[in-house]
């Protein structure tokens, strides 16, 4: 049998991550807790070696399409720009939970192991141009997150939310495959690339085809979390250890983007009629269910996690608006908006998650959002650093997350889709409402917790720094929106 | 003089003072309130070179900068002033001088954010008044609400929550409508958010009249008209006076110039076939909310309740679609701006003596405070129209425009002479006039040094503006002669 060696060069970041993280679980195997700090060194050079590999990677390939493993793993523009995503956000997650986890006993080895089989999940699914990888990859970062929800093991809480997030991810992955094998079954193939040759040139059986489309966007749409497959998102993201809510909240999301675009976008474009339909649904039910529920929310997570519902609902109308009446023209527009929404969001929800951290301390959460009360008064940096990111969530300029809307409403107009965008603002305008009321508490109100805020360095340097990122990419966003737009056209 | 970046430098120069004093604590509130003040005094500086430098005699924009922003949709750093925007940076600038010397003494807690808040805003404004592209115009816009949401909430008064609140969604409504509107013009357009070429655009009536939909949401509610204004009184009420003056003076001249440089120029056949229901709405809010105005018991809330009446004058007059209508609404606008502002900033005067707005707790103030009595008497004046004060060319020219127009509705308008009179010599009566009400009143120290000064420029402004209107009135002639000629070509 001949064996001929894959190229290997596209995969070197995955590889590299790989050989990271057995060293990692062995080193901490010999270190006394006081050297903890070594697997944590160690982590974050392994992000720092991996985005230097994916860096290399793009230069190597000049950009290039690069596909290897018998076609089965794809490394194109976009996959190196949300991979570099992916790594910020773990790396800045780490940063932000250190204390917190400390604090609480759960600074331990296998936390580094499982972060890093989970960011693997996610690389392994952003560079997927096969059904199989990608699956490989979505359960490598379920299963890496449900261990995580549940490693405080103590927590009935957190473990009712692992449980629960568990089950209903074992029946979402159910769906997807079930898709999978209904889209096998039509075309023949699992390959993505051919999926699409397939459904343009050899006519499959259409009832088999939108049959599992429906599977494949339902198991997508638990990914994302948008109604109706959102039930997990308030418990989880509440349930978990705020840590790993951000985990969960942030860079996933990431992975869950690149996924609908290598399902829905390389491989079914020609179903385009029938998922956008699917699309516009689920997306203003989330917009309405999500912004709605938040404010009737008391928990800071359960109303982030709402909130994440809607963002999520807002950035399919980027996906939906792409074709329209078989014209593509829009679609390098609508995708990238897309793209650049997603990045903006997780870029806000590691601030906002993370401030949450930063005002909790040993034996205290800060939950509840009369613990963000006189804010302002307690230490106006803070308070203002938090004002940024709720405004960007908010969607009010000078913060990015006004242009990530704008980006998106753009395409919705050019596709003639006037009545979405407005509904799109008008339930932004409530979401506006629970944004400000953070901003009244921490402004208007008085303090009724007193404690001192003392974070780390490191923490307070980052956290101020991914503040102001909101507001610096706000006043220039071009390089962001340009460098989404890149990656898309590559596509 | 077309040298130096002016716009740029009326823009940022606040912002950047603004951001400065922020690092300060309350302990350095001395300084913090110096440099403010030199903030806002070179921001008024670097303005007046727009006026001195002006020409008067086309209609092109001024000072115009150009460079790209974000080019991915367009989207361009793009200043510029014509006859009609520069009056306001002007005003813009000269009104925050006054707001840092007003909020000197009655602001003791967390001096450096609400001074950083009224320079960073003074910027903003500044920017909306500049930008000719859309997207620069809609940003600055939507970001001058962050400032005035704090400054109400932060320094306001016992319902200041819910007033700020109130006031944020109540504007941000309508202010994403009109983004949509944007989105669809430049759709339109073929991908430019430059508000000129928009001008050119041609656009079919039925567009026209949902874009005016969407952009009359977003103005008729920072105007604000009847029946979008209830945010106005409760704002107005709870801020501090300061917020109240910017508000007053300012933040509700960015709905009428919204009407001037997009509903009207864009949409002009929207506009005609729509102007009976302006010209109703404006009525209204000129007679039915001046007679509100005259039972109210609290000083400010009557206060805002003539404003709403006064720009009712002005969409009065941009609606009549004549010489005398357009330029009187803008002669209006910039007296409003200071009268309204001079009318806060006097009960701000009172109540930071007796913390009290009620009208029924004052009466006699003459009698201890005769110079401060003296100068609100001017301004009551002009709040009323009587000639020879600011508030009269304005008020004059719309009624003269509304009689071209129609009799009944000149005739309407007019009546607000009477209203306007009613409401402002009977608050005036009550609190100023007659026996000294009680021992608060009795105790009460005429004005200061600062306080004078601020009152005293003030009444500068509206006793020139009253008496020699011209350098006003020649700045804006080719604009808004060039505006009308544009209204009068369709655009089907």
């Amino acid at each position: 049998m001949n064996f001929t060696m894959p190229n290997l060069l596209p995969a070197y970041p995955e590889i590299c991550l790989l050989i990271m993280v057995s060293v990692v679980l062995v080193v901490d195997l010999f270190l006394p807790e006081r050297l903890r700090y070594v697997t944590y060194a160690l982590t974050q050079l392994t992000l720092a070696g991996c985005a230097l590999l994916t860096l290399n990677v793009a230069y190597l390939t000049e950009g290039q399409v690069a596909y290897t493993f018998s076609n089965m793993f794809v490394a194109d523009l976009m996959a190196h720009a949300l991979k570099l995503g992916a790594y910020i956000a773990v790396s800045t997650t780490l940063v932000y939970s250190r204390a917190y986890l400390a604090d609480r006993g759960l600074w331990k080895g296998e936390f580094f192991a499982l972060v890093l089989f989970a960011l693997m999940g996610m690389m392994v699914m952003i560079s997927a141009n096969h059904f199989l990888t990608l699956y490989l990859g979505l359960e490598l970062l379920s299963l890496s997150l449900y261990a995580l929800v549940a490693l405080n093991r103590d927590s009935a809480l957190s473990t009712e939310a692992a449980m629960k997030y568990f089950v209903l991810g074992a029946l979402a992955s159910g769906l997807l495959l079930y898709g999978m094998s209904m889209i096998y079954g039509a075309t023949g193939t699992l390959d993505i690339s051919q999926v699409a040759k397939s459904i343009a040139t050899a006519h499959p059986n259409k009832t088999v085809l939108t049959f599992g489309l429906v599977f494949l966007v339902s198991g997508m749409a638990f990914k994302l979390g948008v109604v109706p497959f959102h039930m997990w998102i308030p418990d989880v993201y509440h349930g978990a250890p705020t840590a790993m809510t951000l985990l969960i909240g942030s860079a996933p999301k990431l992975a869950a983007f690149a996924m609908a675009m290598r399902l829905l976008v390389n491989g079914l474009l020609d179903l385009a009629v029938d998922w956008q339909q699917m699309l516009v649904i689920m997306s203003v039910l989330s917009m309405a269910l999500g912004n709605l529920a938040a404010i009737a929310q008391t928990n800071i997570k359960r109303m982030l996690a709402y909130s994440t519902i809607s963002h999520m609902g807002f950035m399919l109308l980027g996906l939906l608006a792409g074709v329209v009446n078989g014209n593509w023209l829009n679609a390098a527009d609508a995708y990238s908006a897309a793209m650049f929404y997603v990045v903006v969001y997780v870029l806000t929800t590691l601030g906002s998650f993370g401030m949450v951290m930063l005002l909790s301390r040993a034996g205290f959460e800060a939950e509840n959002l009369d613990d963000f009360k006189g804010l302002n008064a307690r230490n106006p940096w803070y308070a203002f650093i938090m004002l940024l990111l709720m405004f960007s969530l908010a969607g009010v300029p000078p913060t990015v997350g006004f242009y990530a809307k704008l980006s998106v409403l753009q395409p919705l107009l050019a596709a003639d889709m006037a009545w979405l965008a407005v509904a799109a603002v008008l339930f932004s305008l409530i979401g506006a409402f629970y944004y400000l009321r953070i901003v009244k508490l921490m402004y208007f109100d008085a303090p009724t917790d007193t404690a001192p805020i003392k974070p780390n360095l490191d923490m307070s340097v980052l956290i101020s720094v991914n503040g102001l990122a909101v507001l610096a990419l706000g006043i220039m966003p071009q390089s962001l929106m340009a460098l989404c737009y890149f990656s898309i056209k590559s596509l | 003089m077309t040298s130096a970046p002016w716009l740029s430098l009326s823009i940022w120069i606040p912002i950047l003072f603004g951001l400065a004093v922020l690092v300060f604590s309350d302990r350095h509130a001395a300084q913090v309130r110096q440099i403010s003040l030199i903030g806002a005094v070179l921001g008024l500086a670097v303005s007046l070179p727009l006026y001195s430098g002006f020409d008067t005699q086309t209609s092109a924009m001024q000072f115009v900068e150009l460079s790209p922003w974000i080019p991915r949709f367009n989207i361009h750093y793009n200043l510029g002033v014509d006859g009609i925007s520069v009056l306001f940076i002007l005003l813009n600038s000269f009104i925050t001088v006054l707001v840092v010397l007003a909020g000197w003494e009655s602001i003791k807690q967390r001096v450096a954010q609400y001074m950083a808040a009224f320079l960073i805003m003074s910027g903003l404004l500044n920017g909306v008044f500049a930008a000719l592209d859309a997207m620069l115009f809609y940003v600055f816009f939507e970001a001058t609400l962050i400032p005035m949401y704090l400054v109400i909430g932060v320094w306001g008064g016992p319902n200041r929550v819910y007033a700020a609140v109130k006031f944020f969604l109540y504007t941000l409504l309508g202010s994403l409508l009109m983004l949509v509107a944007f989105l669809y013009l430049f759709d339109k357009s073929g991908g430019s958010f430059a508000i000129l070429d928009w001008h050119k655009l041609p656009l079919a009536m039925t567009p026209q009249l949902l874009l005016f939909g969407a952009f009359f949401l977003a103005f008729a509610v920072k105007v604000p008209m009847w029946p979008v204004h209830t945010w106005l009184p409760d704002a107005h009420v709870e801020a501090p006076t300061g917020g109240s003056a910017v508000l007053a003076a300012i933040l509700l001249k960015l709905g009428a110039y919204g009407f001037i440089r997009f509903s009207l120029p864009v949409l002009p056949d929207a506009s005609h076939a729509l102007s009976g229901y302006m010209i109703t709405l404006s009525l209204i809010a000129v007679v039915y909310i001046g007679l509100v105005a005259i039972a109210q018991t609290d000083m400010k809330k009557l206060i805002a309740y003539s404003s709403i009446a006064h720009m009712g004058f002005v969409t009065l007059g941009f609606f009549i679609f004549n010489a005398y209508g357009v330029e009187g609404a803008l002669v209006q606008m910039v007296s409003h701006g200071f009268v309204s502002a001079a009318m806060f900033l006097c009960v701000g005067v009172m109540y930071d003596r007796m913390h009290s707005r009620n009208i029924a707790d004052y009466g006699g103030v003459v009698n201890t405070m005769p110079k401060f009595a003296s100068l609100m008497m001017l301004f009551a004046m002009a709040n009323c129209g009587l000639p020879a004060t600011s508030g009269f060319v304005g008020e004059f020219m719309v009624i003269m425009g509304a009689l071209k127009h129609s009799f009944w509705i000149g005739f309407l308008a007019a009546t607000t002479l009477i209203w306007g009179a009613a409401y402002t010599l009977w608050l005036y009566k009550r609190v100023i006039f007659g026996a000294v009400a009680n021992e608060h009143v009795a105790a009460l120290k005429d004005i200061g040094a600062r306080e004078f000064l601020v009152l005293a420029l003030l009444a500068l402004a509206v006793l020139g503006m009253g008496l020699y209107p011209v350098p006003l009135t020649e700045v804006m002639h080719a604009s808004v002669n060039e505006l009308l000629k544009h209204l009068a070509v369709s655009k089907l």
